[in-house]
């Protein structure tokens, strides 16, 4: 046995830049090969980079397609604000979906279930929203290294009539090359970020100093802890139980959803660099802090997807 | 923005082969190891077990780690690839495509290989080289993989002998070099004990090579002595304030620079390039220009003069040694589809953003994946490969695939699932079509028509045979020849007596037969006239080939409607009675499908009024 020298280094630019290329090269044949695609914005640090590369796929020219959020009306407040700031910032074409007839109908995350709520009120209103402006491709900041069913998820991953996902339809991916054609009733979901990892998201953000919401980094915020989740009461429409009082906690979030649904973690960090520091040293997946995942199992995601869930 | 690391950045591994051989937990110790799976995965990969596993309760099974979809084990189906990465100590990334190694996922296997760099080609050290071993090395190095890492596993199985392992490297590396694979590295390991896996073995004082991981973190693409050659498929044309006109796309191919000569391979155009335009917020919210870009970069390519440029084209560095268009290539080709390859079926053919109809004119042979034998073939089936001849509808610039996977490459595409059905890879353009220039006379369609005082077409009857699509014909021609039309009928039964007696009733030689009739309906019509064709013409392809020949206003699809029951009972050429004993295996309706018109121009009933009938058709004919 020997110890060979150990090898030398590779920046983490470089990966950034290779990983940057694919996306927009992905970006590129999505706006070309479709006839009406559109960019589902979720606001979160996902959706901050898919935008920001939106911008540098068609530079100098502007996004060429619009930019659809799919609102349960359960967001964060500020997420709604930084959504609505970016939009007027970058010109777009903001189109906002939502399950009006299941919110009227007093769907909420607290009466309805994780599992059901989510149907409506993101499957649904994602499906509903695809249908009523005729989209054929829409682009989702999925990553593979964000669950386990993920890893054979496809970059262009084809739809049937309904938005049903059918594992036997996937096309196998060669190359560069993508077959984009469509039979009459399907459509694509293209995933730019597919062999982006959480932390490459945040060198990335870090690096090109993309804006994203405040929520990201620590700062007191009124917390409530529920089975050890810790839910910050972001409106008054979140029903407290007997004796339960918010109480001020530094907290951030690792992923932005539904309020309701969307657990804190206890960090100080507030600035870029350590929220960067922190997340390289992170061994849990992000996907540990959402309890929309919970129900089911680790397989519920991809029951999710074949109803028609990004 | 490509910054100039000295290092490549991202390695693109390969991995195939079943769980026997001790791969799923060869990869998972190596992900785990290298810190890339999050502690919750690693935490259910020690609690959960599934049926069959001996690991205890407690210690990782990495099998897990690698598993497949809920969707798949249902319905025991296998989805080709699954993709993870890894993040090696040096900072590499490693993007690991692996495929599930049932032996007859060829397919599979020539997916995870078209973008490798590496493969791992994992031999059990107690079982030595197996049929699988020389399949997975044979894939890889015909879909471009440079590096074969050869991981000889359970070497603690076979009492970590030398011998054992120079035994099966040995055969390995002759296979490797009938092959011509550059690089063969080879490592002896135990993926259960940990063996040169990430930490060197101290069971194998006789092996002094690298570990897996650092035989990962040294890798370096192995290049040509010579500079590779420029090469920019447009993706998508930039128009912005001020008059910007840009190429946007991905440099597949060496590298550019500001003031180079280019030229448009489609076309044959040059031009030089004028800037390198990418977006760069650091340089005061403007826009700031590369003065070069290396292979990999995305970036928009704009010229110092106006030429044309669509999506699709080649744009490549001027000179000798960029690709002439050509119209037929000959290549090798992973089936993919679960239908057969169909002779002279046009299919869509895919190469980077480029799309053009496409037929497979020969079948040269197929190819024994084990072997290396080449046995005579006439069809591919799924999971074949194959070196076989194409013929492009217009001639289109393609490189060998030896020299740019990019621009070498391409997908046939079905027309009517818009399934994708071979992966292929050109060898060598047949012919430059430069060869066969097409001339243009003076006397052209249009003069024609002027002559002739009406409009040409198509009037494309289909339908069973004995449905009535002669006889409609027959009585249309009459009454337009009546009024001045100058017609002629292309019958299916009579060109099988001249044009096409060579052919049967195959779908391969059905597609051909629509293919050559549709071909002749095309010089008819150049010459002015309104041909009808009656031809049972059952395939759906077929007939969207045959309509894309024409202008859309040119060509009428008519659906002649008559009841299977109903041909049966007429039986005017006796066709069905021998279908029913047994005589006619291929008769459409009986033996083979038929696959009616979706969106004909006119739908006719053969049990119809034949007058009346003709009266539609000639309304629509002659566009009332």
């Amino acid at each position: 046995m020997t110890i060979t020298d150990s090898a030398p280094a590779v920046p983490y630019d470089a990966v950034l830049d290779e990983l940057e290329a694919e996306a927009i090269h992905i970006y590129r044949e999505t706006a070309a090969a479709f006839k009406n695609p559109v960019l589902l914005y979720s606001i979160g640090k996902d959706s901050s980079v898919l935008l920001h590369l939106a911008v540098k796929a068609f530079a100098p020219a502007p996004i060429p397609f619009p930019v659809m959020h799919i609102d349960t009306g359960w967001k964060f407040r500020e997420m709604i604000e930084f959504r609505d700031r970016r939009a007027a910032e970058l010109s777009l074409d903001l189109r906002i979906a939502q399950n009006t007839v299941a919110k009227e109908e007093g769907v909420t995350p607290f009466t309805h279930g994780t599992h059901e709520y989510t149907r409506l009120m993101k499957t649904v209103a994602l499906r509903e929203g695809l249908d009523r402006y005729g989209f054929d491709a829409a682009v989702g900041g999925a990553r593979r290294d964000e669950e386990r069913s993920r890893a054979k998820e496809r970059i262009f991953s084809l739809r049937e009539p309904g938005h049903q996902w059918d594992p036997r339809k996937q096309r196998p991916e060669f190359w560069r090359t993508a077959n984009t054609q469509l039979a009459p009733g399907q459509s694509m979901r293209v995933f730019p970020l597919s062999n982006w990892t959480e932390l490459d998201v945040w060198k990335y953000i870090q690096r090109e100093d993309i804006p994203i919401p405040d929520l990201y980094f620590a700062k007191p915020r009124p917390i409530v802890e529920r089975d050890g989740t810790l839910i910050m009461v972001d409106d008054d429409r979140f029903p407290l139980m007997e004796g339960e009082v918010p109480t001020m906690r530094t907290v951030r979030f690792r992923t932005l959803g539904c309020y309701p649904l969307t657990g804190a973690v206890e960090s100080t960090a507030d600035t870029m660099e350590q929220l960067v520091a922190e997340m390289a040293g992170a061994k849990y997946s992000e996907r540990s802090g959402r309890l929309i995942d919970g129900e089911g199992g680790s397989e519920s995601m991809e029951g999710k997807k074949k109803e028609g869930y990004f | 923005m490509a910054s100039n690391s000295a290092l490549t950045p991202v390695l693109h591994l390969v991995t195939c082969g079943s769980v026997d051989d001790g791969k799923s937990t060869l990869i998972g110790r190596l992900l785990s190891e290298t810190g890339s799976v999050p502690l919750d995965t690693l935490e259910y990969a020690r609690r959960t077990r599934r049926g069959g596993s001996t690991i205890p309760v407690g210690e990782i099974d990495y099998s897990l780690l690698t598993d497949g979809l809920e969707a798949e084990r249902e319905q025991g189906i296998t989805i080709d690839v699954a993709y993870r990465h890894m993040n090696l100590p040096n900072g590499r990334r490693v993007l690991v495509a692996d495929s599930p190694g049932h032996e007859q996922y060829t397919r599979n296997m020539a997916v995870a290989a078209s973008n490798g760099d590496v493969s791992i080609l994992m031999v059990d050290a107690a079982r030595g080289v197996r049929p699988q071993t020389h399949r997975h090395l044979t894939i890889s190095a015909l879909m471009g993989v440079k590096t074969i890492i050869v991981a000889v596993n359970k070497m603690d199985l076979v009492g970590y002998e030398h011998a054992t392992f120079e035994e099966i490297v040995g055969t390995v590396r002759t296979t490797a070099a009938r092959l011509d694979v550059p690089e063969v590295i080879a490592i002896p390991v135990s993926a259960f004990v940990g063996d040169n896996i990430t930490v060197a073995s101290e069971n194998m004082p006789w092996y002094t090579g690298p570990t897996l991981q650092e035989a990962l973190e040294t890798w370096e693409p192995i290049v040509a002595e010579e500079e590779q050659p420029f090469r920019f498929p447009v993706q998508f044309i930039v128009r912005a304030e001020g008059n910007f006109r840009g190429y946007a796309g991905t440099v597949v191919s060496g590298s550019v620079a500001r003031g180079d000569d280019i030229v448009i391979a489609d076309s044959g155009r040059t031009a030089k390039v004028d800037r390198i335009v990418t977006y760069d917020l650091h340089v005061d919210g403007h826009i700031a220009d590369l003065d070069s870009a290396d292979d990999g970069a995305a970036v928009t390519i704009t010229l110092d003069h106006e030429v044309d440029v669509t999506r699709g084209d080649i744009i490549a560095a001027a000179g000798a040694d960029a690709p002439q268009p050509s119209d037929r290539f000959a290549c090798d080709m992973v089936w993919l589809g679960e239908e057969p390859l169909a002779h002279g079926r046009s299919y869509l053919l895919v190469s980077g953003s480029r799309s053009v109809p496409a037929t497979v004119t020969n079948v040269r042979h197929r190819l024994d994946v084990v072997t290396g034998h080449e046995h005579a073939a006439r069809l591919l089936s799924m999971n074949d490969i194959g070196r076989v001849e194409i013929a492009t509808d217009k001639p289109i610039p393609m490189d060998a695939y030896s020299l740019c996977r990019d621009t070498g490459g391409f997908l046939l595409v079905d027309r009517v699932t818009a399934d994708t059905v071979a992966a292929g890879m050109v060898r060598h353009a047949m012919r430059r079509s430069t060869n066969v220039v097409r001339h243009d006379y003076d006397v052209d369609e249009e003069a024609r028509r002027l002559l002739m005082g009406h409009d040409a077409k198509v009037v494309w009857l289909t339908g069973l045979s004995g449905a009535g699509k002669s006889t409609i014909a027959d009585a249309a021609v009459r009454r337009l020849h009546a009024l001045g039309v100058h017609t002629y009928v292309l019958d299916g039964d009579n060109v099988r007596h001249g044009l096409n007696k060579d052919l049967g009733f195959t779908p391969e030689d059905r597609a051909e037969n629509v293919r050559r009739v549709a071909e002749v309906s095309r010089l008819m019509v150049d010459a002015g006239l309104v041909v009808f064709v009656a031809l049972v013409s059952p395939f759906v392809a077929d007939r969207r080939a045959a309509r894309d020949l024409f202008a859309p206003d040119q060509f009428l699809e008519v659906y002649v409607d008559t009841p299977l029951e109903v041909v049966t009972e007429r039986d005017t050429k006796g066709l069905y009675a021998k279908a029913a004993s047994g005589d006619l295996p291929n008769l459409t309706g009986v033996g083979q499908e038929y696959e009616p018109p979706t969106s004909p121009d006119v739908v006719l009933h053969g049990t119809g009024d034949l007058e009346r009938s003709v009266d539609e058709l000639v309304r629509a004919i002659l566009g009332e």
